[in-house]
């Protein structure tokens, strides 16, 4: 049954009239028209629609959207402020880490999730922690390379 | 072209451009000066004559400087993330002299664009590069001659810089592009061979550009086919069957009438569900039952390479030399060994999508795909409309790989919509993906060596089952050798086609691992024996810059191997070595590093082909160690990214690209020559590292086990 359901979107209350099973992914992209979060598998393989829910980097079609009631979400359409592009994002572009875009928005957002945990983190922590996201035009080494320079560059800023 | 043709083209080597049909474009376009060429002009690469007759009608790009100034590069290659809309605004820019930010791509817009057979084949910058640049310099060379009217000084004292023209040595007498072209409409095809810049007066040709579009990308703001939403746009999932080849024998869709708002539609074999909401067309689907007649299963993963081998008997004979009883009589030793490799997904992150509506009798497309003008082709064809009807528009591509060069999921949503009569998106699950890819056939090579007592090459015998002979010239110098290509349509129980450099990762498999046996039983270092028998001076040259940048001769840690393999793809040279640990209790395999050597000619980005060759090579350490198509008949059995591995972070060695400096030379293939050599290169670096011979890829640590256990 549909119902109102009530989240922050990127810093913005948003209200959706939706069943409530239905995936996050799919009330993100077709209710609220941010495209920027990716359909790849649909059973959280690949990481293409991760998105960060409460400061956890989650996977947007494994979540129903009755269950982001009251929460607070961020996606990449939110992460950029001012014009100006955050710290990870400026590190993937400067770094070319990649090249059919697609699964760039799940990898920025999963990136920001682990440098929440862990703003100092070593080449194997984001290895292990990038590990669930999948990249077939294979940026891997130059996405890593990219979350090293960020987790510099935030550490300045704070 | 007949799709057969085509296909048949993508497994050979394609060393010239291909023709198309003359369109005109120019009316619709508005002032400035515009430069039309074709991108496939024989004449142009080599002596540079033309016909002056064919004005303005047979070309398939064009560039206009437009009355702002900027300029508009049209072409109907697309961008998948293979780089080509930042290197070719490069030469454009570095021709007309203009900063590459004044440069804007537009791609694969059967509208705006001019024909173009499609992006694959590493064709690209090969072919079009020297046209886009004589192009850019025809543009150049009019501007400094409208440049010298209006100063009043002749054309020599000009020259061209920073999208200005200014009279040489006196840079305060300047006149912009934007004043040159303003209320002027010139339009000029390329005729002549204009002056183009030498390497030593480059500034951004060979500079390392970042991708132009990687703002867009970071940011979420670049659309794909699936990104679109139309008013009044219904969302379609398309009831499948357990298995590829099906028929549709009787649909019960009485399970709908649970829901509100759907509408089902069928044509042939096939079955529709619509809704505005594109998880309830899912879930609806769920509810309709479809009995559909199933192929009989004739090979499963495991029998395909007998199934081939037993019912492919036709065959051509591609290269021959000598003798291959001389060669037998000479040689001191002989091997044979047969070689396999499965089929492959493309597996690309996106997965194949249309977005459409049908406006008047005109269809409008955005699709996911490597050839627009094939897919409107296509269309045009199923719903007998006029080419110029159907209009695919310009969209960013999630990954290619060449399986996008194959677009049923736009013939499918061009249905759906005109059949419902409303605007139509259909992205297919991954689990469609996986099913209605077009594969990288399975792939079956027979070797056969032989060598003398000094080590010399003396017989080479390759027959080729279902991968083409796309890099398969010898370059090793095998006085006496034959290769044959085994193949037949419609052997296969999956679809098959076009794979990242198609044909040439399972036959270079073959021939790397082959030459690498050979070396071992005749006792010789790998490196040696293949510097001792190379044809080519010029894959001698890459394999010496490899061995050098790789260290081949250093120590190794225990358990630790390396492997090389050499290949010819696109033009392109290629040497890898590879460093491999191998757990010999386990059979896991951790790549450690690999080295690339390429000699591509002029490299026009550094950067954009450094990238090019890492992502090639990562790409390419999945076939080899992990990926498989399992099947049984029509079944596809791996239904989603965890029943097909593909290559993960942990997996990903250091990678070291270098190139072969030929910088005068033409540039050559960029986006699939390294892939071909990581198959060899991985193999002889794991039989290094443990004394495990694999022949059939992947090489999975079972395969390893199996070896050792064998050995």
């Amino acid at each position: 049954m549909k119902r109102s359901i009530s989240f922050k979107l990127n810093d913005k209350a948003v209200s959706v009239n939706a069943d409530g099973e239905e995936s996050l992914l799919n009330v993100i992209r077709t209710y609220l028209d941010k495209t920027g979060t990716k359909f790849g598998c649909g059973m959280g393989h690949c990481g293409a629609c991760t998105v960060i829910i409460d400061k956890e980097p989650l996977r947007a079609c494994m979540i129903s959207v009755e269950d982001v009631e009251g929460k607070e979400i961020l996606t990449i359409e939110g992460l950029a402020s001012d014009g100006s592009l955050h710290p990870i994002q400026k590190a993937f572009v400067s770094h070319d880490a990649l090249q059919c875009g697609f699964c760039t928005p799940g990898m920025i957002m999963n990136a920001y999730g682990l440098l929440i945990k862990n703003p100092e983190p070593s080449r194997e922590y984001i290895i292990s922690g990038m590990e669930e996201n999948l990249c077939r035009c294979g940026s891997y080494n130059r996405i890593v390379d990219a979350i090293l320079t960020a987790a510099e560059e935030m550490k300045v800023k704070i | 072209m007949k799709p057969n043709k085509i296909n048949e083209l993508y497994f050979s080597d394609v060393d010239v451009p291909i023709r198309y049909d003359r369109r005109k474009f120019l009316k619709k376009l508005g002032g400035g000066i515009i430069v039309v060429f074709s991108l496939g002009e024989l004449s142009l690469l080599q002596g540079w004559s033309q016909n002056e007759n064919e004005d303005m009608v047979d070309f398939n790009a064009y560039l206009r400087v437009k009355e702002n100034g900027r300029v508009d590069c049209y072409t109907g290659k697309i961008e998948m993330g293979q780089g080509v809309i930042t290197s070719l605004a490069q030469v454009l820019a570095e021709e007309l002299e203009v900063p590459i930010s004044s440069v804007d791509m537009i791609m694969g817009d059967t509208d705006l664009c001019p024909y173009d057979a499609g992006t694959w084949g590493s064709l690209t910058t090969r072919f079009a590069d020297p046209v886009l640049r004589a192009a850019a310099a025809e543009a150049r060379q009019i501007l400094i001659d409208i440049a010298a009217k209006k100063l009043e000084v002749s054309a020599d004292q000009l020259e061209a810089g920073n999208g200005s023209i200014y009279v040489k040595g006196n840079r305060s007498l300047t006149v912009t592009y934007a004043e040159l072209t303003k209320g002027k409409k010139i339009v000029q095809s390329l005729k002549s061979k204009p002056k183009i810049k030498k390497y030593k007066n480059f500034d951004i040709i060979g500079k390392s550009v970042i991708s132009i579009d990687a703002e867009a990308k970071v940011t979420g703001m670049a659309k794909y086919s699936g990104d679109i939403k139309l008013p009044g746009m219904v969302y379609a999932t398309i009831v499948r069957p357990p298995s590829y080849g099906s028929k549709k024998l009787h649909v019960d869709a009485s399970g709908l009438s649970e829901f509100t708002d759907v509408e089902i539609v069928e044509e042939g074999n096939l079955v529709a569900v619509l809704h505005s909401n594109p998880e309830m067309a899912n879930r609806a689907a769920q509810n309709v039952k479809v009995k559909w007649e199933e192929p009989e299963a004739k090979a499963d993963n495991e029998t395909i390479f007998q199934y081939l081998n037993d019912n492919i008997k036709e065959n051509k004979i591609f290269e021959k030399g000598g003798s291959l009883d001389t060669g037998r009589d000479s040689s001191a030793i002989i091997i044979e060994e047969n070689y396999q490799d499965g089929y492959k997904a493309h597996a690309p992150m996106e997965t194949h999508s249309a977005t459409c509506y049908f406006e008047n009798d005109k269809l409008i497309m955005w699709a996911s795909s490597q050839t627009p003008f094939g897919t409107r082709e296509e269309l045009a064809k199923t719903f007998d409309m006029p080419l110029e009807k159907v209009h695919i528009k310009q969209i960013f591509i999630g990954g290619g790989f060449g399986g996008k060069i194959y677009n049923r999921q736009a013939v499918e949503a061009a249905k759906i919509a005109k059949l419902s009569g409303k605007p139509v998106q259909l992205v297919w699950s991954r689990k469609e993906e996986f099913m209605y890819d077009m594969f990288r056939p399975a792939a079956l090579m027979k070797a056969a060596s032989g060598v003398d007592a000094n080590g010399k090459l003396k017989l080479w015998k390759f027959d080729i089952y279902c991968a083409g002979t796309r890099g398969t010239k010898l370059f090793y110098d095998a006085p006496n050798n034959r290769t044959r290509m085994f193949n037949e349509n419609g052997i296969h129980p999956l679809g098959t086609g076009a794979w990242r450099a198609p044909g040439n990762n399972s036959t270079t498999f073959a021939r790397e691992s082959h030459i690498d046996v050979t070396a071992h039983k005749a006792g010789i270092d790998p490196l040696e024996f293949r510097l001792n028998n190379m044809k080519d001076k010029r894959m001698a040259e890459t394999l010496q810059l490899a061995a050098e940048t790789f260290g081949w001769k250093k120590e190794k840690p225990e358990g630790h191997g390396y492997g090389i393999a050499l290949g010819a793809d696109a033009g392109t040279l290629v040497a890898m070595i590879a460093e491999v640990h191998v757990d010999r209790k386990t059979g896991e395999v951790q790549p450690i590093r690999v080295v690339c050597a390429q000699n591509m000619g002029q490299v026009v980005n550094p950067h954009g082909a450094r990238v090019q060759t890492e992502g090639g090579i990562t790409m390419g350490l999945g076939y080899a160690l992990f990926e498989d198509v399992m099947f049984n008949g029509g079944m596809v059995k791996s239904k989603n990214l965890n029943g097909y591995q593909i290559t993960r972070f942990s997996k990903t060695p250091k990678i070291e690209c270098v190139f072969v400096d030929d910088m005068d030379a033409d540039p050559q293939g960029g986006g699939e020559p390294a892939i071909i050599c990581v198959g060899g290169a991985i193999a002889n670096a794991v039989f290094d590292a443990s004394g495990a011979r694999v022949n059939r890829i992947p090489i999975t640590p079972q395969r390893i086990l199996n070896a050792l256990n064998k050995g």
